[in-house]
């Protein structure tokens, strides 16, 4: 391992005046960087020549407002979190693939769900029909999320769940289920989305209207501050707002200004803003045009430092500090040559790296064509460690910062973004909370996103935008991609399963948890956690649960078509 | 459509059902008529596009339509765009549903001004427009034609009538000349404002003090609905207005709040038009208006596409033969007489 | 058009197909289930927008009978139905199906993305067309006014 001496180049012949601006945050970045822990790892480039942490000017990586990281050390301490997203079929096929990544050294699980479970529906509703077990686990009651982490120590792994709207009920279930395993829900560690304003904007897995659902993210945000201190409540992303087919900009400005929204509302509901703000995270899309995705990245936390300290009065530093996850686009993978989508998962997943950030998962080449093969998902994880292990990008934390173009586009992303806050607190009348909510009602989101999405397909039409293999390049398509089917069987078990639950329950008790349930969603100042993990306990299911809360809160129907 | 009589694209096409005998002329009208007066979903479809379409076909189904109109009650809808006028309409449809009334929507959108096509989103609104046993909902594009477009409308409402509709709402969006025609057709026109939507001026301006009989302010969860209706409260106190003053209703369309009592003052103003007959005299006015708007069109398409006599006069007046005035004064005199059928009416 | 002194044309005059020939083609769009993905439809949306057609958008979680009623009130042409959730084999036949059954002739046409090997079975099925996420603007148009001319056959 080669640490040179002078980490900074330049920074021991600087002329600088040991009290200037420059020297001081030289300093202080140095015994940051010194106090940080380092990874193994040879700092050299593959003809060996020792590379220094950090290049450039202040202010560096680990200081405000961030732009170029949130750690001095950046990749030198530790690599990004390489994560796959897993599920589908019932609960315990998810299970049996946990504890072999678990045997495999995983401390990470990550859960996708069915599209009826994100949706809030039991297997057994008229909906769910062809899509149960299909793009994710199935979960109905309590028992299928025992089965979900059956013989797995919750006290030592974190698990990330990907839901939105019902997500209060399957946190009360992970609670539920620790509890029943042993682990305290202190002791419980992980990340659940639960970013709903997107759900309007983009992804539309939406259950009730916004208002009702934004006081369930409260809720969860209260709860876990209280209850949970290990607990992120909310991942907030820009994600899907991207694969609906915004721009960079849109993506960073809808994304940051859900962030915002949450912070209003949680402070609102009278928490003060560093007691949860460190334990809100981010999650973003990589996508095809390179710089302008690390521009983003690198605007985004810049943006959010600043919004955190000036506008929110939030003094911790880890309050400051924007996190985030990455995935890269799965709207830019090709049906057509599915092969090159290879090429365009490692150059967006070198963005996200070189943009910073904390964790990332790659899509699989056969995206496009359907769930991922066991070997495309392989694939997948190989460029991840490719770009770790081999290229030499993390020796050296933010390597584009003082790049003009770079520090334009960084520039510009904020700019942009700025607009669009502008936009919504003026239409919020000085809240973003209130902003996000009319720009849900009057079609605001869903028109800009729409006419990006419109403006690029027309590019593509009139070929001003190359997309090889779609409309350029044709030539090669041998269309043999294999194809992962999944089997009917998982269905038929599911809704067996969920049967026999309902037969072997207390009936009563399940109808007085629900009652009382509907009875505190009536009264907008409960916490309604509680009331939700009492109706899990006596294995209400799912559907039943969100039944009882849409008697009260209404079920939401999108109001602007374009 | 059930009315193809000929091959289907599949050769496993099943046999039509029994309602629909195969063989039935897919443009004979009255066979479609009496269909759509037992309720056949389809019928009516068709039959509400040819009435879009205009011309003859429009014109043979105006004619079997008009003897069985005037038993529906015809509710205009209107308010700037993003008022919630969908939501709030769909609301409406159902109170008047459980109230046993047959209700049928038309939604008016605007096409677009290039291209001539139309995105119509207004079913998205309306949950009860998906579900069986909800209204007839019929959207219907305005394909840029403003005084063809309210007597499209018209002789939309008007089949809508006759196919045994007693409920009917129009629902337009904006607060434009169209809408004011389309509202002037309907016996009760609801005007939506949402909170925050300003001042008396504005109001005035767009004419909807004259143009309302109940004012709504939907959204009404939101900060300043009490100032809205306090506003409008005051417009209304300032302005004058016959024997009946606009009462404005607080709604919140999302959830279905003050539907009911807006459904409650829908039914008031009707019941006030028939108890000061002036039902007799709105429908009068109605239909005068509606035979002026006609002639109107008429007299436009003449000129735009002058054809027969009016052809000819327009000749001589280009070579110089006739004067101008001349010409007019004669072709006047001869429509006065004309017998008009066959004339262009709708778009 | 006519002038107004153009005679007393019969309504038996003017044969269904002519319509179309002054009116634009009316096409419903819309999604089946609980797939949320809607960027596909609102692009579709817009492109027969602008190639001068109407679309009833009636947009996500739709059922067959939700669409049928639409395609009887709005008389419409074509059903396009938007599948991004790989349940094309299973939601486009029984969208065939469903309009067989009630006795219309209104073409099918799925957008999205089906693999090769699924094309040919959903033809047997009777779906109209396939639209991939190549298909232009154009193509897209030209399919659906295709498909506007088979239901008139």
């Amino acid at each position: 391992m080669s640490l040179p001496d002078n980490p900074v180049p330049g920074g021991a012949e600087s002329h600088d005046d040991e009290d200037s601006p420059r020297a001081r945050a030289e300093a202080q970045w140095r015994a940051a960087f010194e106090a940080a822990p380092l990874r193994d790892g040879a700092f050299e480039t593959m003809s060996g020549i020792p590379l220094a942490a950090v290049h450039g000017d202040p202010p560096y990586p680990g200081q405000f407002p961030y732009t170029r990281g949130i750690y001095p050390s950046m990749y030198r301490s530790r690599l990004w979190t390489m994560r796959l997203f897993a599920g589908m079929g019932t609960a315990a096929d998810t299970n049996m693939r946990f504890k072999r990544l678990l045997e495999a050294g995983g401390t990470g699980l990550s859960t996708a769900f069915d599209m009826p479970t994100l949706m809030g529906r039991d297997s057994d509703h008229p909906w769910a029909v062809g899509e149960v077990g299909r793009a994710g686990v199935a979960v109905d009651t309590i028992a299928d999320m025992e089965d979900l982490f059956a013989g797995i120590d919750l006290s030592g792994v974190s698990t990330s769940m990907t839901i939105n709207g019902p997500a209060n009920i399957l946190m009360a279930m992970y609670i539920v289920t620790g509890e029943r395993g042993g682990t305290e829900r202190r002791r419980l560690s992980g990340t659940i989305q639960n970013d709903i304003l997107k759900e309007y904007q983009a992804q539309k897995e939406y259950i009730f209207p916004p208002r009702p659902s934004v006081r369930l993210v409260t809720d969860l945000i209260r709860f876990t501050t209280a209850e949970m201190p290990r607990w992120h409540p909310v991942s907030i992303s820009g994600y899907h707002i991207r694969e609906a087919g915004s721009t960079a900009a849109q993506e960073l400005a809808f994304t940051l200004a859900n962030g915002f929204a949450y912070v209003e509302a949680a402070t609102a509901a009278g928490l003060d803003v560093d007691d949860f703000a460190g334990r809100l995270s981010f999650f973003f899309n990589s996508h095809i045009d390179f710089f302008e995705e690390i521009g983003k990245y690198r605007a985004a936390r810049r943006i959010w430092a600043r919004w955190m300290r000036d506008r929110y009065g939030a003094r911790h530093e880890r309050s400051l500090q924007l996190r985030f996850h990455t995935q890269t686009a799965g709207v830019s993978l090709t049906a057509q040559q599915p092969e090159v989508n290879i090429a365009r998962v490692a150059t967006q997943a070198l963005a996200a790296v070189l943009g910073g950030t904390q964790s990332l998962h790659t899509d699989s080449y056969d995206e496009a064509l359907a769930l991922p093969t066991e070997q495309a998902a392989r694939i997948a994880l190989r460029t991840q460690q490719v770009i770790a292990h081999e290229t030499g990008a993390p020796s050296v934390a933010d390597p584009l910062g003082g790049s003009a173009y770079v520090e334009w586009m960084t520039d510009e992303m904020e700019r942009r973004a700025t607009e669009v806050f502008d936009h919504l607190d003026k239409l919020g009348e000085g809240s973003i909370l209130e902003g996000v909510y009319e720009g849900i009602a009057n079609g605001y989101f869903t028109g800009e996103i729409a006419d990006s999405a419109y403006r690029f397909e027309r590019e593509v039409n009139a070929g001003r935008r190359i997309i090889v293999g779609v409309n350029a390049y044709t030539e090669g398509d041998d269309g043999d991609t294999p194809i992962l089917y999944i089997d009917d069987d998982v269905e038929a078990q599911q809704l067996r399963r969920l049967a026999e639950v309902r037969r072997q329950r207390d009936a009563a008790a399940v109808t007085a948890a629900l009652d009382t349930l509907a009875a505190e969603a009536a009264d907008p100042t409960v916490n309604l956690m509680p009331p939700i993990i009492d109706c899990v306990r006596v294995e209400a299911t799912e559907g039943e649960i969100v039944g009882a809360l849409e008697g009260v809160f209404g079920t939401y129907t999108e109001p602007a078509v374009v | 459509m059930t009315v193809e009589p000929t091959g289907a694209p599949a050769p496993e096409h099943p046999a039509p059902p029994p309602s629909n005998p195969a063989g039935s002329p897919p443009d004979d009208v009255a066979a479609l008529f009496a269909r759509t007066r037992n309720g056949d979903r389809r019928a009516l479809g068709r039959l509400l596009t040819y009435t879009e379409g205009g011309g003859p076909l429009a014109d043979a189904v105006a004619a079997s339509a008009w003897p069985l109109t005037g038993g529906a009650h015809v509710v205009g809808v209107t308010g700037a765009p993003g008022v919630g006028k969908s939501t709030l309409t769909d609301r409406l449809a159902q109170v008047a549903i459980d109230d046993g009334r047959r209700v049928a929507i038309l939604a008016v959108d605007p096409s677009s001004p290039l291209t001539g096509g139309a995105i119509l989103g207004d079913r998205v609104r309306m949950g009860s427009a998906a579900a069986a046993g909800g209204p007839f909902v019929r959207s219907m594009a305005s394909r840029g034609q403003s005084g063809g477009l309210a007597l499209a409308a018209l002789g939309a409402v008007r089949l809508l009538d006759a196919a045994g509709h007693d409920q009917i709402f129009v629902e337009t969006v904006g607060i434009g000349q169209v809408e004011v025609d389309i509202a002037r057709t309907a016996d009760t026109t609801i005007v939506a404002v949402s909170p925050g939507w300003g001042d008396a001026v504005q109001a005035n301006k767009a004419g909807l003090l004259e143009m309302a009989d109940i004012f709504v302010v939907n959204k009404a969860d939101r900060a300043g609905a009490a100032d809205a209706r306090r506003d409008l409260e005051h417009m209304l106190d300032l302005g004058h207005h016959g024997d009946w003053r606009p009462p404005v209703v607080l709604a919140v369309a999302t959830t279905g709040d003050g539907a009911d009592e807006l459904f409650k003052h829908v039914g008031e103003h009707r019941r006030h038009l028939r108890d000061h007959r002036s039902e007799g005299d709105r429908r009068a006015r109605q239909v005068a208006e509606e035979m002026r708007r006609r002639l109107h069109r008429w007299v436009d398409v003449l000129v735009a596409q002058p054809s027969g006599r009016a052809a000819e006069l327009f000749t001589e007046v280009a070579a110089g033969r006739l004067a101008p005035s001349l010409a007019a004064r004669r072709l006047a005199g001869e429509l006065g007489r004309a017998d008009g059928a066959g004339a262009e009416t709708g778009g | 058009m006519t002038g107004p002194a153009a005679g007393t044309a019969g309504p038996q005059a003017e044969r269904h197909h002519d319509r179309h020939r002054r009116q634009p083609v009316r096409v419903v769009l819309a999604k089946l289930g609980l797939d949320g993905h809607d960027r596909g439809l609102k692009v579709v949306a817009r492109m027969l927008r602008d190639a001068g057609l109407e679309v009833i958008y009636l947009g996500l979680r739709q059922t067959t009978e939700s669409i049928l009623l639409a395609v009887e009130q709005e008389d419409a042409d074509v059903i396009g139905l938007s599948i991004h959730n790989g349940g094309h084999l299973t939601l486009a036949p029984r969208m065939v199906d469903a309009v067989r059954a009630a006795g219309l002739v209104v073409p099918v046409v799925v957008g999205g993305i089906v693999p090769d090997v699924d094309l040919e079975r959903l033809a047997e099925a009777g779906v109209f067309a396939v639209l991939g996420p190549g298909a232009s603007a154009a193509e897209v148009a030209e399919t659906v006014r295709a498909a506007a001319a088979a239901r008139r056959i």
